[in-house]
């Protein structure tokens, strides 16, 4: 068993706002083996983002990271001193967003970009840079690489876009990937392209991948492992074939119910009842209960995170574990 | 592109068309000049014999014809009061007016600027609340009152600089320059100081909101990401992305003071032709007060045009929608 590249143990990322406390991540546990896929899912504001850029150091004020461990490489990462975690940034551990068109800046040339982004690394000079950049646009599937150095982001089509985005993000091979929703803003069958190189790329260069996504589909084309966030907490996580035959997590078994192929034929979607809680005054126990079916007076206290075998969720009745009583 | 720039000045030379038109008829309603050219106690022929010689008895359309053909071949006519040709009398103030806008317009960027986006960086910071607290004062107190202040404290308290003039020129393409000698230098310093402080808070807050603005985006994100120092994404990302309309305020800022200098130069006594206007209205002196509505509406078209001409070098859409 080899140690594991990436190792969060309890992080807490909380915004300090006028309104309050808003514990965005709150104790999230998990680690990433070396080439190993994992698919990060929850509702929008469960603090899948806020999850990703702590672990990059990217939270700015009124957030900061309260406490817990990053480990990338058994090098831990909360507490280091700015210069040095910026150097890391892009280098070892790297993260696309959701919309390419944001990203990028709109005045300046990839090419120019993507030098920014080598030149921060150290590597320096007109022919190195350009050598790299056209390396990598090729490898992500942009023709002609070579001449569209000059080009700017808005003459690329969105999918396009989001590939120059990815480039960015392998400039330096780094060994871990974070992916904050990168196809949620693009047409269905770029979605499938670009997941389908995904896949190809986690493999070749031995990346390990963190996928964001609110949908449980796109993640269980591709991750090998799920983690299942409420409210800033991981509910459940495990093998992404464990998760979804047999979910443990009463949210999870709602999520998996919410999806279209999982409809009966002339049955409406199951959604969900009920919004997803304010972070600002969440229930002291479980942050489910108010929209769980099998909620119950022990739901009003913290379930903890149970580990059984590779699996782990955070609930008093799990689901497929409790004894009929 | 080359069919942009020709569009532009064909737009040009109908303003000036019609700025002329304006012009004429502005000045010509505002009072009779043959008091200022002629004593009160001369006689009634004479009187009309130089009404007739400078064409005042013509119909006002034939004397704008005249006027407009003389323009067209480079000539203003003559100051009523001075004698000269008013071409040679605004070219020989336009320097001094011009060092002192530009002194105080590329001063005013060239702190504002790095004020502001310093500002807009660290908003919470105590040298931020210092910077946004002379930029209020900038703003609200008048800029007579600040002229005044500046030669009570620095020229007559402490006596470090002179309170007026231009002091020592030196020549440079034919034209007298104050810059060019540290005496004309120490003359040039507080009016300029004058002129840019309002500038200044100006460009400081635009360029504070921009970066504000600016520091949440995506775009900043992602070059962090990428493991941009700060330094290179305030300096790469964020200038280029605050830089329209902090290019447009500077230009309008260059051309309005170039244009209406005058309280700050009636303050220091700089001759520039803030002075040369102030006079001419004072003096009826009509072909001045004509000659320099008419370079003012130059100076603002020329700016314009080369602020545009930046918006492209600043934008690459920009660049792609005009092609
Ligand atoms: N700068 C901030 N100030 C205050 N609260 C913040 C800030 N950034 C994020 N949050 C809060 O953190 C919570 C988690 O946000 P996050 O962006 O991580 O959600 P998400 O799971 O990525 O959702 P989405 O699917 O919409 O991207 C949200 O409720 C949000 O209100
Ligand atoms: S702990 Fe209780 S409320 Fe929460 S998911 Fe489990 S059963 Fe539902
Ligand atoms: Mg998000």
């Amino acid at each position: 068993m080899t140690a594991p590249l990436l190792e969060v143990t309890d992080l807490a990322t909380h915004f300090h706002t006028r309104a309050g406390v808003v514990k965005a991540v709150d104790g999230v546990s998990f680690s990433l083996r070396k080439g190993e896929v994992m698919g990060l899912v929850g509702e929008s504001g469960s603090g899948k983002s806020v999850t990703g850029f702590s672990l990059l150091g990217l939270i700015d004020p009124p957030g900061r990271i309260a406490s817990g461990s990053v480990r990338l490489g058994g090098q831990e990462l909360v507490g280091m001193p700015g210069a040095h975690l910026r150097k890391l940034r892009g280098k070892r551990m790297a993260m696309v967003f959701q919309d390419p068109a944001t990203t990028l800046n709109p005045v300046i040339a990839i090419g120019a970009q993507m030098r920014m982004a080598l030149e921060a690394h150290g590597v320096t000079g007109t022919e190195q840079t350009r050598e790299r950049s056209v390396q990598v646009l090729t490898r992500v599937g942009i023709p002609d690489a070579a001449r569209r150095l000059e080009a700017y982001p808005h003459e690329f089509s969105g999918g396009m876009r989001q590939r120059v985005a990815i480039a960015i993000a392998l400039l330096h091979n780094p060994e871990l990937l974070i992916a904050d929703e990168p196809t949620t803003a693009l047409d269905v069958s770029i979605q499938a392209q670009i997941l389908a190189e995904m896949k190809s790329l986690v493999a070749e260069l031995g990346m390990a991948l963190i996928w964001i996504s609110h949908d449980l589909a796109t993640v269980s084309s591709l991750a090998d492992r799920i983690a299942v966030m409420y409210a800033g907490r991981i509910v459940e996580a495990g093998p992404t074939a464990a998760v979804l035959r047999n979910p443990r997590h009463h949210y999870t078994q709602g999520l998996l119910d919410s999806l279209p192929a999982r409809a009966e034929p002339g049955h409406d979607l199951v959604q969900i009842p009920g919004t997803t809680p304010s972070l600002l005054s969440l229930p002291p126990g479980c942050a489910f209960a108010p929209r769980c079916p099998r909620a119950d007076a022990a739901c009003g206290v913290m379930p903890e995170l149970l580990t059984e075998g590779a699996r782990q969720h955070r609930c008093w009745h799990p689901l497929g574990l409790e004894v009929a009583a | 592109m080359l069919g942009h720039v020709i569009e532009r000045v064909a737009q040009a030379l109908l303003v000036m068309l019609v700025m002329s038109m304006l012009v004429f008829t502005g000045v010509y309603a505002i009072g009779n000049p043959i008091d200022v050219l002629i004593g009160p106690d001369v006689s009634q022929q004479m009187r009309l014999d130089t009404i007739r010689a400078y064409g005042l008895d013509r119909p006002l359309w034939e004397q704008y014809v005249t006027f407009l053909t003389r323009i067209l071949q480079g000539d203003f006519g003559r100051s009523f009061v001075f004698g000269l040709p008013v071409l040679d009398l605004i070219l020989s103030r336009l320097p001094a007016t011009l060092e002192l806008t530009l002194m105080a317009v590329c001063g005013a960027a060239l702190i504002g600027v790095p004020a502001g986006i310093y500002a807009g960086y660290r908003p919470d910071g105590v040298l931020a609340k210092v910077i946004m607290a002379v930029s209020i004062l900038g703003f609200s107190v008048p800029t007579f009152w600040i002229g005044l202040v500046l030669i009570m404290t620095f020229a007559v308290e402490l006596q470090w600089l002179p309170a007026g003039g231009r002091g020592e020129t030196a020549t440079l393409l034919g034209v007298q320059w104050s810059f060019l000698t540290a005496n004309g230098l120490s003359h040039l310093l507080l009016p300029a100081l004058n002129l840019a402080f309002f500038k200044l808070a100006l460009l400081t807050r635009l360029a504070r909101a921009g970066t504000r603005e600016v520091m949440l985006t995506d775009t900043v994100k992602f070059a962090r990401a990428a493991g941009l120092s700060e330094w290179t994404v305030l300096r790469r990302h964020v200038l280029r992305l605050i830089a329209i309309p902090i290019v447009t305020v500077f230009g309008l800022e260059f051309a309005s003071t170039l244009a209406f200098a005058v309280v700050t130069e009636t303050i220091f006594s700089w001759p520039g032709i803030g002075k040369l206007i102030i006079d001419s209205i004072q003096s009826l002196d009509r072909p001045v007060m004509v000659a320099y509505l008419m370079l003012v509406a130059f100076v603002f078209i020329t700016i314009n045009f080369l602020v545009d001409l930046t918006y492209l070098a600043l934008d690459p859409r920009l660049r792609k929608a005009r092609a």
